[in-house]
């Protein structure tokens, strides 16, 4: 649900990470959070257990500049990736704009992949809402690990339709984590044009 | 989409900017602060300088979410209000009409019974002008896109400028 304001001339969106536990949601935030110039966000934050595991989510609101004299703002958000916080997953994808799966590339996570995707797309429909014609893009996370599948493998097991898929190395250095935010920021601009918007 | 958007005019934001400058003011308040359901800042009056503003409204968005879920899993429709008590400043938060979050920070100068007297008067004229917004977003929904709205013509190099570092 987009926050068009006329007054203050900003729009603001609100973009989710979805996945697996210890897929690397946050970690992709951290990473944007580093490499973002101070004056283009706010602050990052975490409301995590002891060991660093998300409890209810990440927070990190980024200033990205002008559309058609309008600000953009984007607020990012993590759901926590455990199988037991499925409340609050069901909580934060309220009033969402787009959506970014990551999905962790090791074998041994692959289950836990379809589980999460299957899972955001029930906890999407409960709150109205379709993953098929959502803004959406899928990550496949983890690239530079030794027991990965094979990236065309994932591909047929995780996409859905003909959402944007990009690799990613979230931890060791960043690799297509910008480039995933970007592609789900064209998306949510983009569906702002939509003339049926809203109906 | 699930929802409509949230649009904002420059009319309804100028009253609503009134109605929470005024309540500052009748509650004795430090600071006023609208936030919708999602998390979105709308409008705040007061002492907002040494304040994140962005952060204390998402994270009033998320208790209100979590205190929501709570209410209904004791089969309760909702707790309409929250109340935080601190040493210095507390915190009272309402949800107005369903749809906004209205946030008050007051110290010892202001009570609670004085925040909640002048919050539920406040909440009546905030329900009315929400209520008005809404009308005008149906009615431009009827009536197709807004026709001067400035997204019908986003292109792809708009989009890319954003991103062009």
């Amino acid at each position: 649900m987009t926050f068009i304001n006329y007054a203050s001339r900003e729009i603001n969106c609100k973009i989710v990470y979805y996945g697996p536990g210890l897929c690397g949601k946050t970690t992709n935030l951290q990473f944007i959070y580093d490499k973002t110039n101070p004056a283009a966000k706010g602050k990052l934050i975490s409301l995590a257990t002891e060991t660093d595991r998300t409890l209810f989510f990440d927070f990190l609101p980024l200033e990205l500049g002008n559309v058609r004299g309008f600000k953009t703002r984007f607020h990012l958000y993590t759901v926590p990736g455990q199988v037991f916080y499925d409340a609050s997953r069901k909580l934060i994808l309220k009033g969402v704009d787009g959506v970014i799966f990551v999905a962790d590339s090791q074998r041994e996570r692959m289950d836990a992949n379809a589980e999460s995707l299957q899972n955001l797309e029930s906890n999407l429909k409960t709150q109205g809402y379709d993953l098929m014609s959502i803004p959406y893009v899928l990550q496949l996370n983890k690239r530079d690990l030794p027991n990965i599948v094979p990236v065309e493998e994932m591909k047929k097991q995780l996409v859905l339709r003909n959402e944007p898929v990009l690799e990613a190395i979230a931890k060791a250095n960043g690799v297509g984590v910008f480039d995933t935010l970007k592609a789900v920021a064209k998306l949510v601009l983009q569906d702002l044009t939509r003339p049926d918007k809203n109906g | 989409m699930a929802t409509a958007d949230v649009v904002m005019y420059d009319e309804e934001f100028n009253q609503i900017k009134s109605i929470i400058s005024k309540l500052r003011v009748d509650a004795n308040a430090k600071l006023v602060f609208l936030v919708d359901k999602n998390g979105q800042q709308i409008a705040a009056h007061g002492d907002v300088e040494n304040l994140d503003t962005t952060s204390l409204a998402s994270l009033t968005a998320g208790n209100v979410a979590a205190t929501d879920a709570l209410a209904k899993l004791i089969g309760e429709k909702e707790f309409s209000i929250l109340f935080h008590e601190g040493e210095r400043d507390n915190i009272h938060i309402s949800i107005v009409g369903l749809r906004v979050i209205l946030v008050i920070i007051f110290d010892e100068r202001s009570s609670l019974g004085l925040v909640r007297l002048r919050v539920k008067k406040a909440s009546k004229e905030l329900n009315d002008i929400f209520d008005r917004i809404m009308q005008k977003v149906e009615t431009e929904k009827t009536y197709g896109t807004n026709v001067d709205s400035p997204f019908a013509e986003i292109t792809d190099e708009d989009i890319d400028s954003l991103f062009s570092e």
